[in-house]
């Protein structure tokens, strides 16, 4: 089952980005990109076992639906807010490195929080230890791990966790 | 459409320079990093947008996704492996710094 899982998700990541590379003018060309990928899928799927960790269930997919919208709309709003930094002429900025700590337990969970971290201007993860990753904060507005945990981590962190667990 | 295409582009650009001023602005490298490596995200991402919808005759949407999946995926990345880098070889934060928790716990250790 888990092998079926890790199988079939490479398959999606493959033939996704097969359609994406070739358009989908040509049935001829969707046809082998559906045969090659089911080939690369089949022949690595052991070594793909950060797909394992992938929950499949109607709320993961639901929450994998939404998460690029969520992601969009921190991306957006962190931009505004650093670009309001920049252009002010007191540059009102007030950095640190803070402590935060996530509830993740997945590889593919905790690196995808990471990235999304560091992508939102305004932070940017300069180290990961375990659950505590360390942020570099454009604007600390508090020092304390659990404050800053809720600030920085929580939105993206609803979400992965039940995507990811 | 090309109008549409033409204002996302300028938006996009208008991003863009802002993270090249932050550049000049900020007092310290990881300052620098964060309006150097990723106020371009959203730069990059809209340019290409606009410039999918602008040319759409000649750049399919499909290809320009990808390019931003792309940039989405490798920019963190590189600026965390910059980032982390230049803290361990202990370049120095801005007097600004309020907080070093990272240097706290390393200290520790």
């Amino acid at each position: 089952m888990q092998q079926l899982k890790r199988c079939f998700l490479s398959f999606v990541f493959f033939f996704g980005l097969w359609v994406l590379l070739t358009g989908i003018s040509d049935p001829q060309e969707i046809i082998t990109g559906a045969i090659i990928a089911c080939l690369a899928s089949s022949l690595f799927w052991s070594s793909t076992d950060l797909w394992g960790e992938v929950q499949i269930n109607p709320k993961a997919i639901l929450y994998a639906l939404i998460y690029p919208f969520v992601f969009a709309e921190a991306l957006i709003r962190a931009n505004l807010d650093v670009a309001r930094r920049v252009i002010a002429p007191s540059l009102p900025i007030n950095p640190g490195i803070v402590k935060v700590k996530t509830k993740l337990k997945s590889r593919i969970g905790k690196l995808i929080l990471a990235n999304s971290i560091t992508l939102t201007p305004g932070t940017l993860t300069v180290e990961t230890n375990g659950e505590n990753f360390y942020i570099h904060w454009i604007d600390v507005t508090s020092p304390d791990i659990e404050e800053a945990s809720h600030q920085i981590v929580q939105k993206f962190e609803k979400y992965l966790e039940v995507i990811f667990g | 459409m090309a109008v549409t295409g033409a204002i996302i582009t300028l938006i996009g650009s208008l991003f863009l320079f802002l993270g090249s001023l932050g550049l000049v602005r900020m007092p310290d490298l990881y300052n620098r990093m964060q309006t150097g490596t990723k106020a371009t995200t959203l730069g990059s991402i809209l340019f290409l947008s606009g410039l999918a919808i602008s040319q759409s005759e000649f750049i399919n949407i499909d290809k320009t996704i990808v390019l931003i999946l792309f940039i989405v995926f490798t920019n963190p990345i590189s600026s965390h492996a910059l980032a982390r880098a230049s803290h361990f070889i202990g370049i120095p934060l801005t007097e600004k710094t309020t907080v070093d928790r990272l240097a706290e716990d390393e200290g520790k250790e």
